[in-house]
């Protein structure tokens, strides 16, 4: 097998970021997906239209998936081949793409853009904030473990038929094992951040928690989503689940509003890729507004009810 | 309990950072700090340590320079330090960095092992998950919160929607996220005491470990910008060119 995608299911299905990866993965050859979850005809049909002709199931159950995933994937790995695995920017993904890199010897190249398997592999990723633009070149043999950024690429459905599907066991890893006893959803008010057609997102500039409720009044008014800093996530002002950037979630909405937000690289890597920003903050030097389309320098809470006053008029 | 926490010095992220033409690395300078998300390992070590009379020792490598970033852990309390300064380890990727760090902590018994999600300066994001790997330990990451209690340590895990509550035996590696403490400032007492903490100075010879980097930068280029849009001063109507925008992108 030419290219390994990991999978892995969200409510009993491939999560988006998954059929993502099986689109590029296609693009460079022969797929099989290596699906964690508790897995279904249904999510093995989606995994094959989506360009799976195989697919390896494992369901860890109730234990972190990390070390006996990893463990699991190895052996299959060694015993079949493969040029490149292809791993998404998540929590899972990040913790079976180390264990594995241990285990087999070999690198872990993150933050793909973009991979090119013509000659050798090469990965393009991009460092301080989006300003430069890397390539690297994998020396040392298959396979080439890479991990993603977000949104990279763009699922497409191919109307595969349904893939063999191969079950594999959870093995035991003795003290390196850890169990999942309480699974927690810290839902959010209106539509998913990753796929909302408009995001408000505040930063530190706002002043406290409450400063989130005009961002949800305007999120409302918009159809959008609300989003955060992380540093507007460690003060405990929204959960994790809000943060954009880096460490966060990538956005990539028709409109994205950034109230008091200076725009570290950390920050603008998660959302430059909106197509049109808008951007208050009382600071004019401020990075964001090298970013923006339409850049305010003035008091959020000022301008943002006028804005709210506004659209409620309308 | 024993506890080792990774560290990491990077240039003062205040700075803007230069790659060297040649290889593509990041220019060290003498003086380097500690990096902002390990200060937080740095706080969950000692929290651990003080809750049941432990040790915590510093583990990093890094060009040892002057210190800067070390003393600054410990001067928040950590006991001792070990780095392994290495000019053959220059460039290293992720995994030598995870073998280097975990022979270093392997030579005595540990307990717990803290890291930091990822450092600012580099961003791979995985050798904590490689360094559970080589120790043979689990990986408890993405943690935003720590109970540690008779040997068993329970974490509430980030997930994309919400949290999970992982447990485990001890020994375990901790990879902690930015918000789960607020780390302490050194005192005077603190600063002065950390001048004579013992600094242990590694190769990587002396930790049996070849670096080997399986992968090479082969090109580094300019990424176009965004266009300028405009900027404008709130003169009291700033939110009428936002509403005109938002109707031009047919949000509203």
């Amino acid at each position: 097998m030419a290219v390994w995608v990991f999978a892995e299911e969200l409510e009993g299905l491939p999560t988006e970021g998954s059929l993502e990866l099986l689109a590029k993965g296609r693009s460079l050859g022969e797929v099989a997906a290596f699906y964690v979850g508790a897995g279904s005809d249904d999510a093995f049909a989606a995994l094959g239209e989506h360009g799976a002709t195989t697919v390896y199931h494992l369901d860890p159950g109730d234990a972190l998936p990390s070390a006996g995933v990893a463990a699991a994937f190895a052996e299959i790995l060694r015993a079949e081949g493969g040029k490149v695995v292809l791993f998404g920017p998540g929590n899972i993904d990040r913790d079976v793409a180390g264990r594995l890199a241990a285990r087999l010897g070999k690198p872990v190249l993150a933050g793909a853009l973009d991979i090119d398997v013509s000659d050798g592999v090469t990965v393009r990723s991009e460092i301080l904030g989006g300003a430069k633009s890397v390539s690297t070149v994998v020396t040392d043999g298959s396979p080439a473990l890479i991990v993603t950024r977000p949104k990279a690429f763009e699922a497409a459905s191919v109307g595969g038929g349904t893939p063999t599907v191969v079950s594999v066991v959870m093995p035991d890893v003795g003290r390196s094992s850890a169990t999942i006893t309480e699974r927690h959803v810290e839902a959010s008010e209106g539509p998913d951040l990753e796929a909302a057609s408009v995001v408000v997102s505040g930063g530190r500039g706002l002043g406290s928690a409450e400063g989130f409720e005009m961002m949800n009044e305007l999120a409302g008014l918009l159809g959008g989503a609300v989003g955060g800093t992380r540093a507007v996530v460690d003060a405990g002002w929204v959960p994790y689940s809000y943060q954009i950037g880096q460490t966060g979630k990538t956005v990539k909405p028709q409109v994205y509003i950034a109230c008091a937000i200076s725009g570290a690289m950390q920050h603008a890597v998660g959302m430059k890729g909106a197509s049109t920003i808008i951007a208050i903050n009382k600071d004019p030097d401020a990075p964001i507004f090298a970013l923006a389309d339409l850049g305010v320098v003035g008091d959020v809470h000022k301008v943002i009810p006028q804005l709210i006053e506004a659209l409620k008029a309308r | 309990m024993n506890i080792a926490v990774c560290v990491k010095q990077i240039p003062d992220p205040a700075t803007p950072y230069d790659l060297d033409d040649d290889n593509h690395w990041v220019v060290r300078p003498n003086d380097q700090v500690l990096d902002d998300t390990d200060r937080v390992g740095v706080e969950v070590g000692l929290q651990l340590a003080e809750a049941t009379e432990g040790t915590v020792t510093l583990v990093s490598m890094s060009p040892s320079g002057s210190l800067q970033g070390i003393r600054q852990a410990l001067a928040m309390g950590a006991d001792k330090a070990v780095i392994i300064d290495d000019d053959t380890l220059k460039g290293s990727d992720a995994l030598t960095t995870a073998r280097i760090l975990s022979a270093a902590i392997d030579r005595e018994e540990f307990d717990v092992v803290v890291a930091g999600g990822e450092s600012t300066d580099g961003y791979t994001g995985v050798v904590p998950q490689m360094m559970s790997e080589m120790l043979d330990v689990p990986c408890l990451s993405f943690a935003r919160k720590v109970d540690v209690d008779d040997g068993i340590v329970t974490i509430e895990r980030q997930t994309a929607s919400g949290y999970e509550v992982v447990t485990s035996k001890l020994p375990a590696l901790l990879a902690v996220t930015a918000g789960i403490v607020e780390p302490r400032y050194p005192t005077f007492k603190g600063i002065m005491q950390a001048k004579s903490k013992p600094v242990e100075t590694l190769t990587a010879s002396d930790l049996g470990v070849e670096p080997d980097v399986g992968q090479r930068v082969t090109e580094v280029a300019d990424v176009a910008s965004r266009e300028a849009g405009d900027i404008v001063e709130d003169d009291g109507e700033a939110y009428l060119k936002i509403v005109e925008l938002l109707e031009q992108t047919k949000v509203i």
